[in-house]
């Protein structure tokens, strides 16, 4: 279905909720998910997919939502770190981030969750080499990796 | 009754006296030993859920009902006059609701400037307009539609070329200007008498902060009160600077900073952006946002200096005799110079000696302060000279250290150290490398082709933090705890440590004490920078909880109608011989009520210096076909005093080694010195460090003691110390490895390879 030039009407499900936003076809999932659904969980840093503050995950696959366009994601699913915890409980890799203490400032922190997150749905039990793949898109400037690395680990032994 | 007292205070590198506040009598500190119930206990951090969930609001996480998006228009040109701006194309745009720029703006001092649009804009991202527009995409394309003419003057962006005599001048004194100067006993004689004499330069370059929440603020204006939420490590220093281009007073200017996406010294005041909000917001009562890009907070958000440092050092008989250290320093439009001098006056006990220390003016932007600023460009040069005389001396490098590191007095004035274990930090560090299997000329690697090293180098800072810095403690009638400073947590746990050093003061649960941080309607605290958080309000944080369960056994005497002498607070619990009461139960007795402790930073003693000590070791991998350095192992140790919290004082560390691994094998920025433009002003071409750089190990050792006469928790610094000795130490490494001294950070393949051909043609 062609759209656009205009501003088009746009579903998609986040965190399990249906969505319904309106964009201009050049607006960023970024942009939508922080400045239209108030999910601020998601950082920008760099707005160039270059440091994978913004990583999301659509469709179950970690992406870069500074470089996807919102209209592209019409009927996808979208899960951020707002929508992991569930009933309350925190995801085992929120809780081994906390335990492994693998974050400082926390600005990168949202992002290298969903990375691990997304590699512990496809690998449970991640060797730290794993971990550091999972990642390397995902920069630290506070240079918490090696807590990170640890956290990854011992979230695929919590199981997730 | 508050009465005044003199204080003297360490701040990056410079001393300060100063007349401060205090109250009351200071706590005695509890000796090396004690066995506290939350202090020197690895916790948890306390706001950890927030941090996870993103639920933590950030600066940039502020978007307020009807806000204004601000976006600034910067000088394509690195300098050049402001003859004329013609904004009616861009005022025309639908959704564009204001414009500032040099001939319609009030006027609004900024670091000692009148209007914070230059006349002469002087680097490329100097600010030169800015448009208010109800979004953002509007903002940027009204930019666009701005015509400004500029009239084109020289310019100069390089450090050597400005120091040059072609260089046009941009200051009416010249590029150049003495900062600082050292002198003690007689460098040049000490050099004559010298068997051994290293005479090298050194560089480093620009290093970029790249916080990865960039600068920002969101400021808003009801008519009464300015509120203005910030990216910063000091929400007073930003009211202050407020009051200054505003002229409002305190009264009516409130900054809140609540969690905070790294600054690593950048953040320490007010900015324009926050100006530029604020008058908009003011102007036009709505809301108003201006927050960076990567790009503009590459070119004009600060960095950390490029230097040129001359080295000239003799030895005679297994000791220095003498030292000489020259060092320019490129700030840009800044109007100060982090010394790179600094490490060369106070770490050692060498004779003679003598500094000079220059700041350079280009046309590039300005610095700012960055993780000890001066302190780690200078302890490349010098760490790096002290091996190189070793080399020459045919001594071992830490041997020859040891000579000159264990005097208990500051060799620069003169005053005795609060305390001091730098050769225990050797001792610990040796013995964790196996320095003993260091063998001068390297090692083969892990292939032919691969040469294998170990080095060092010590670092000396501050840390011992001061007064003033202040805090309250607010008891709830149900026990639990509301602990408030002015302070910030920018990621270095201090929300978590101020609430371990208040539970266990007061006899309460670490999770029943709630930290409220980064707002000036609390009480003063202090920047978080020259590593002095813990240091300077922690001990009032201490006083405060001490007030405050004064207060509580008071009230529980009362109420339990037993002598207070006979009470003790433990774990939220009221203790006496016979019978544990908890805290909530004796305060749910009286009507509602709030006990409210407070507690002030007391003066350090003027007489005693107060310094951070430690030493990192590194052991390495060259590939001499490629230039390419593997860092195997950092083991790094630090004297900072009591260590409250060892996992987060360990998470630091390791930041800080990463930052210098960053600062020594990898960043760089550059500046075209044609048009003045940085053209890795991204996080693409810009290599900070990723999980892939991360050494094989990094070793983290404390040497633990309590140091009793910095203030009453024994504690000092850690920010910034274990950034400090780590690209020299590793510097050293290849040189044992290969032979090769690089003499430029960062140590880039092409470096380590053209030392490598200059090695090899030598021997």
């Amino acid at each position: 279905m062609l759209r656009g030039p205009g501003e088009a009407d746009i579903a998609f499900t986040v965190n399990g909720a249906p969505a319904k936003v309106r964009a201009a076809p050049r607006r960023t999932l970024l942009d939508t998910l922080r400045e239209t659904l108030a999910l601020t969980g998601t950082k920008k840093v760099c707005d160039e997919g270059t440091c994978g503050a913004c990583t999301v995950l659509v469709d179950g696959r970690p992406i870069y939502s500074c470089m996807t366009l919102a209209i592209t994601c019409e009927g996808k699913s979208i899960e951020t770190i707002e929508g992991i915890a569930k009933d309350g409980e925190l995801h085992p890799v929120q809780r081994a981030f906390i335990d492994a203490d693998a974050f400082q400032c926390g600005f990168c922190t949202p992002g290298q969750i969903m990375s691990i997150v997304a590699l512990l749905r496809e690998n449970n039990a991640p060797t730290e080499d794993d971990v550091r793949r999972a990642v390397a898109g995902n920069l630290c400037r506070c240079g918490a990796y090696p807590n990170i690395v640890k956290a990854g680990v011992s979230a695929g032994k919590r199981k997730s | 009754m508050p009465r005044v007292v003199k204080s003297r205070e360490e701040f990056e590198g410079e001393i300060f006296e100063s007349l401060v506040l205090v109250e009351g009598k200071d706590l005695p500190v509890a000796p090396a030993g004690t066995e506290f119930s939350e202090i020197a206990k690895s916790r948890r951090r306390v706001d950890g859920q927030q941090r996870v969930t993103g639920r933590a609001r950030y600066t940039q996480d502020v978007y307020l009902p009807g806000m204004l998006y601000v976006r600034v228009l910067r000088s394509p040109y690195p300098r050049a006059r402001v003859r004329r701006i013609d904004t009616k194309k861009a005022e025309a745009l639908p959704g564009v609701r204001g414009v500032l720029h040099r001939f319609n703006a009030p006027k609004a001092a900024f670091r000692g400037e009148e209007t914070i649009f230059r006349e002469e804009v002087r680097f490329v991202g100097d600010e030169v307009a800015a448009i208010a527009a109800d979004d953002e995409q509007t903002a940027v394309e009204a930019l666009r539609l701005i015509e400004v003419d500029y009239e084109l003057l020289p310019h100069v962006v390089d450090l050597e070329e400005a120091i040059g005599d072609m260089a046009p001048r941009l200051d009416t004194d010249g590029n150049v200007a003495e900062a600082a100067t050292h002198k003690r006993g007689d460098a040049k004689r000490g050099l004559k008498e010298a068997d051994f004499v290293v005479d090298a330069t050194y560089r480093t370059s620009t290093q970029l902060h790249n916080s990865l929440e960039t600068h920002g603020a969101v400021a808003t204006w009801d008519g009464e009160q300015l509120t203005v939420y910030e990216s910063t490590q000091h929400v007073f220093g930003v009211r202050q600077g407020l009051r200054l281009a505003l002229k409002l007073p305190f009264s009516k200017i409130r900054v809140l900073c609540d969690y905070m996406g790294g600054g690593f010294g950048s953040k320490g005041g007010v900015g324009k952006y926050s100006i530029i909000a604020s008058l908009f917001t003011m102007q036009l009562g709505r809301p108003a946002r201006c927050v960076l890009t990567r790009e503009e907070e590459n070119i004009a958000a600060g960095n950390r200096s490029a230097t040129l440092q001359q080295m000239r050092i003799g030895g005679k008989g297994g000791r220095i005799t003498a030292l000489e250290h020259i060092s320019w320093a490129n700030v840009g439009q800044g109007k100060w110079v982090a010394n790179p001098t600094g490490p060369t006056n106070t770490l050692y006990d060498i004779a003679n000696l003598s500094s000079k220390s220059y700041k350079v003016v280009t046309n590039a932007g300005s610095l700012s302060a960055f993780r000890a600023p001066g302190y780690v460009e200078g302890t490349f040069a010098l760490e790096s000279a002290i091996d190189e005389l070793a080399e020459k001396m045919g001594v071992d490098p830490l041997t020859l250290r040891r000579k000159h590191a264990a005097s208990p007095k500051d060799p620069m004035v003169g005053k005795r150290y609060s305390d001091k274990h730098l050769i225990e930090c050797y001792r610990i560090g040796a013995a964790e490398i196996g320095w003993q299997r260091r063998r001068a000329g390297g090692v083969r690697g892990s292939a032919p082709h691969r040469r294998r090293g170990i080095g060092m180098a010590t670092q000396i800072w501050g840390g011992g933090g001061g007064p003033p810095a202040y805090a309250t403690v607010h008891v709830n009638s149900d026990g639990t705890v509301v602990l408030t400073c002015g302070s910030q947590d920018i990621g270095t746990g201090t929300r978590t440590v101020l609430a371990q050093i208040c539970a266990d003061e007061l006899g309460v649960e670490l999770e029943d004490v709630h930290v409220r941080l980064g707002d000036t309607d609390n009480p003063y605290g202090p920047i978080s920078a020259g590593s002095l958080t813990t240091a300077s309000v922690g001990p009032a944080v201490r006083l405060a909880a001490r007030d405050a369960r004064e207060q509580l056994l008071g009230a529980a005497a009362g109420v339990l109608e037993t002598p207070m002498a006979e009470l003790r607070l433990e774990s939220g619990v009221v203790v006496t011989k016979g019978a544990r009461t908890p805290l909530a139960e004796i305060l749910g007795k009286v009507d509602n009520n709030t006990v409210i402790g407070k507690g002030g930073r007391h003066p350090n003693d003027p007489d005693l210096s107060l310094r951070t000590f430690g030493a990192h070791f590194a052991d390495v991998e060259v590939d001499v076909q490629t230039g390419e350095i593997t860092v195997e192992h950092i083991v790094a140790v630090h004297d900072i005093g009591r260590v409250i919290n060892p996992t987060t004082a360990r998470s630091q560390v390791e930041g800080g080694v990463l930052q210098a691994l960053g600062f020594a094998l990898s960043e760089e920025r550059f500046v075209d010195r044609a048009t003045g433009r940085v053209m890795n002003a991204n996080l693409e071409n810009y290599k900070v460090p990723t999980v892939r750089d991360v050494p094989a190990k990094i070793t983290v050792k404390f040497v633990d003691r309590p140091d009793r006469k910095a203030n009453n928790l024994g504690v000092k610094g850690l920010g910034e110390p274990p950034i400090i000795p780590t690209a020299a130490a590793i510097a050293n490494a290849v040189a044992n490895a290969t032979g090769a001294r690089v003499r430029h950070a960062p140590l880039t393949r092409a470096r380590v390879l053209e030392a490598l051909a200059i090695a090899g043609a030598r021997s």
